[in-house]
């Protein structure tokens, strides 16, 4: 496979070695990525993927091996000097400022200066315009963060990077929050983007995605590079079985559980911005014991808000019902000792303490409970042992439990919480974007778990941008656009193409 | 493997602190060189006054009230609360529980415990205020500590004057509360021998205290929240936290130790609350938390060592040596075992990297375990 004699790559990574407490990251991993390629890197939760791109973008430090761009050899000290050297990365969170604009979180941190002294707007929005012009991606630079989606804030991310020069550009997992759509428009951009002689490298754990869009695809396992392919001769069965040695998962509820017992019924609820303005509007469902409520819709549409006003982290009007008791005015916490389990779709920001071990984010959120509290103490021991069980359970990759949950890859940092959130027999489990970030293989245990907490009777809302989760994992479907549920869909009879327009509200009937 | 760990780690703890005495050591040298004073000597007069066994009791019951004063500025930063107000709540708190003190003759225990509570209701009360205005109004703890220190003082002033809760002090122009009598008095213990000076009975507490801080941090549920919230505000909220509750209640703990700030001086030696009660305790208090990382055996050797170096200064005057120069080696201390706690930290992840790297350099998988 190296042996393709083609000049100078633009990027080749030889022999690199990282090391973490308990783990080895990478080991020896070899990358050759050809000027203007879409280079795809797969593998499984923990595999080593984020590191090595962190190593590349002069995050991280490799403890061994050599980083070559167009040939000449580098070093990396911080982000900087990758950007001096031409290489830029969007992470998978966004790190834009909400209440700025476009142009101010384009130039922070670069600022054209007139005369060195006056930040010069004018000229910072020409080139803003132009780039944005010439790669078709659609941005302007004058609008207001705050109010853009995903979709659009990622391609603010993308040319904040081409904007400080970047002829490389890193993304980890760009597509893990788009809807269909919106990864059709990005693949788009990165195709304008190569024709231009950019390199672009990206990671992503959905592989009929990475077959459409890559021109070479690395796989890496435990840590290592095992294979490079070419996406015309192989498909997403092989890449799973090269990564992890396992078939892809199909999600699909085999027979139905539904049963006629309501568990959450919500009725108007309305949640409005401090302006007044509705982003969640009258919104009306019952789950069933037994049953799965699928809610599809791109992403800033109010599924965000439905779920915190559901949790009582967000004020809400209306009511909301758990089995026969008014639940409208509990507190977060007498919501989730009566049996509410909660998967966040923001997962540092309301799912984890990063800086504490993994058995103390075995407690969080079930501060009260078994086996983490008795009483008003906490059960140091029990909590322990029960950390070591989701652990076993969920395949969570860990050194131990006594590792902080910031040193655990994202997709084990996920398994973690799916673990505690189904652990304690729930009643009713609000689960957005279970999966995000998760390989197949794990992606079909977590599955595995729902199915299984549903046929005991276990009632789900289930948030997604993957449309095949959505479709092959629910009952019922209702779509949400605006804040307001515009229709219901028959998830045995839709296609993800057709629920896609559906949620755009271009399509027709679905 | 794990135990081994423990003890590696526990002794890197240690470098810090001991890093940054040796860098104040080092300034303090230069200092005392460009002042024409010779360091050897003027550091050795230290220690030797400082182990006199006068000086050490002295030092033992300076850091006992430091203690408590450190120990309730750590519960607030456990939780990101910055009370800089210990200094407000524990005087005020100090002059009601000796007025309350002063007035009445009960049966020993009973009295020592009303003066003790009192004391401790004024000090959460007070710490209280700003905890409500910072729940319900979003007032920042800061400025509020910081503007109720202020109004503490001035109704301070007020309260004690012969109008109100004071009386003349005989034998002198000064004027405190009426002193309380024997039976809430506090009796000190002898601990060290070689000299007739006792410690303070209040010790035991401030001992007691500690070990309640980390029982209360680790093993309750209140401790779980608390710290939870200091981590991520939001992962808190989402996990069923009531972060108002959560900041009233911590800042009224914070402010029930601090009540207890005045206690050994008023219990163990004064009896009463004067013009010359001890001030800017509070204070000295955010720094020892600093030095002592919220921990609280940390911040037992942290009033330790403050507490010696002020003491042990009082020798310098004899020498004609400028006793400020130990202040100066205080402020190294606090602003190098920052920068030294940061050091260590680094050093130990890539110790602890390098470690993992060698024991699996042979294993071709990564290792769980
Ligand atoms: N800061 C860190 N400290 C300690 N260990 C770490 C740290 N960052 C990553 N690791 C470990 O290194 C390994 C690789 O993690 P990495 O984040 O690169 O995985 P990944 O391939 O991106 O996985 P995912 O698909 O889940 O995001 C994991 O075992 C992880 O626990
Ligand atoms: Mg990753």
């Amino acid at each position: 496979m190296w042996m393709t004699a083609t000049p100078e790559p633009a990027v080749e990574l030889k022999g690199i070695v990282k090391r973490f407490p308990g783990v080895v990251a990478n080991r020896d991993v070899c990358l050759k990525v050809q000027r203007g390629h879409v280079h795809a890197v797969v593998g499984e939760n923990g595999a080593g993927k984020s590191t090595l791109m962190k190593i590349l973008y002069g995050m991280q430090r490799p403890d061994e091996g050599e980083i070559r761009i167009n040939g000449a050899p580098v070093t990396f000290r911080s982000p900087s000097d990758a950007i001096a050297a031409g290489i830029g990365m969007v992470h998978q969170h966004f790190m834009l400022a909400d209440n700025f604009t476009v142009l101010e979180n384009v130039i922070l941190g670069s600022e054209p200066r007139q005369a060195g002294t006056v930040i010069d707007f004018s000229a910072a929005r020409k080139r803003i315009r132009e780039i944005s012009d010439a790669y078709g991606l659609g941005v302007n630079p004058d609008s207001l963060v705050e109010s853009l989606g995903v979709g659009d804030r990622q391609r603010v991310e993308i040319l904040k990077v081409l904007y400080r020069g970047a002829k490389i550009l890193i993304l980890d997992e760009p597509t893990a929050v788009l809807v269909p759509q919106e990864v059709e428009e990005l693949f788009a951009s990165l195709r304008g983007l190569v024709r231009e002689g950019h390199t672009v490298l990206f990671i992503s754990h959905k592989l009929d995605e990475v077959l459409s869009v890559a021109d070479e695809i690395t796989v890496i396992r435990r840590g290592t590079t095992v294979e490079t392919v070419n996406p015309g001769q192989t498909t997403a069965r092989r890449l799973a079985e090269l990564m992890v040695g396992s078939e892809l998962p199909v999600p699909e509820l085999r027979e139905s559980t539904v049963t006629d017992v309501v568990a959450l019924a919500v009725e108007g609820l309305t949640v409005r911005t401090p302006e007044g303005r509705p982003i969640v509007d009258d919104v009306s469902f019952e789950i069933r014991k037994g049953e799965v409520l699928g809610i599809a819709g791109v992403e800033g549409n109010g599924q965000a808000e439905l779920v915190e006003a559901i949790m009582g982290i967000r004020p809400a009007a209306g009511t909301i019902r758990l089995s026969d008791t008014d639940i409208t005015g509990w507190t977060t916490r007498r919501r989730r000792v009566s049996g509410v389990g909660h998967i966040p779709e923001d997962r540092h920001r309301h799912g984890l303490l990063l800086e504490a071990p993994l058995w103390e984010n075995r407690i969080l959120g079930h501060q009260t409970e078994k086996p983490n509290a008795k009483g008003p103490w906490i059960d140091r021991s029990g909590a322990r042992k029960d950390t070591a069980r989701i652990v076993d359970e969920y395949d969570v990759r860990t050194p131990g439990i006594d590792v902080h949950a910031s040193a655990l890859s994202g997709g084990n940092q996920q398994k973690l919480i799916v673990g505690r959130e189904m652990s304690g027999d729930p009643v009713v489990l609000i689960a957005s974007h279970p999966t995000r970030g998760v390989d197949v293989g794990a992606q079909a245990a977590i599955w595995d778990h729902l199915r299984a907490a549903r046929a005991r009777g276990l009632a789900v809302l289930l948030i997604s941008a993957d449309l095949d989760e959505l479709i092959g994992m629910s009952d019922t479907l209702k779509v949400i656009c605006g804040g307001r549920i515009v229709r219901a869909v028959d998830p045995h009879n839709v296609t993800p193409e057709e629920l896609g327009s559906a949620m755009t509200g271009a399509g027709g009937e679905a | 493997m794990i135990s081994r760990f423990n003890v590696r780690s526990a002794a890197l703890t240690l470098v810090a602190p001991v890093l940054a005495i040796v860098l104040a050591v080092g300034i303090t040298t230069v200092v005392l060189l460009v002042s024409g004073d010779e360091p050897l000597e003027t550091f050795g007069y230290m220690v030797d006054y400082g182990f006199q066994p006068r000086t050490m009791v002295l030092t033992l019951n300076l850091a006992t009230t430091y203690y408590f004063s450190a120990l309730a500025v750590a519960i607030g930063f456990r939780m990101n609360l910055f009370n800089i107000g210990v200094d407000g709540q524990y005087r005020l708190a100090a002059l009601i529980a000796a007025a309350v003190g002063g007035a009445v003759t009960l049966p020993a225990p009973l009295h020592v415990t009303l003066t003790v509570l009192v004391a401790v209701l004024v000090g959460a009360c007070w710490a209280g205020l700003a905890g409500l205005l910072k729940a319900t109004r979003g007032v920042s703890e800061v400025i509020s500590t910081i503007m109720l220190n202020v109004i503490a003082t001035g109704l301070g002033a007020w309260l004690l004057h012969t109008d109100r809760l004071a009386v003349a002090v005989s034998g002198s122009n000064n004027i405190g509360t009426k002193p309380i009598g024997p039976s809430g008095q506090v009796p000190g213990l002898h601990l060290i021998a070689g000299t007739e000076v006792k410690v303070y009975g209040f010790v035991v507490v401030a001992a007691l205290a500690g070990i309640g801080f980390h029982f209360m941090l680790n093993s309750t549920r209140f401790g779980f929240d608390l710290r939870a919230t200091g981590r991520s505000e939001s992962a808190a909220v989402a996990s069923g936290v009531n972060v108002k509750k959560m900041i009233v209640g911590t800042m009224v703990l914070s402010g029930a130790v601090a009540g207890l700030v005045g206690m050994p001086q008023l219990l163990g030696a004064s009896y009463s609350y004067s013009l010359d009660f001890p001030t800017g305790l509070g204070f000295t208090g955010i720094a020892i938390a600093l030095l002592g990382r919220n921990n609280p055996l940390g911040i037992a050797f942290g009033a330790l060592l403050w507490s010696f170096l002020t003491n042990s200064a009082s020798i310098l005057d004899v020498h004609q040596i400028s006793k400020e120069i130990v202040i100066i080696m205080q402020g190294v201390i606090v602003l190098s075992v920052v920068v030294a706690y940061e050091l260590v930290r680094r050093y130990r992840k890539s110790a602890e990297q390098r470690r993992v790297g060698q024991e699996l350099a042979a294993t071709a998988e990564p290792v769980k375990g």
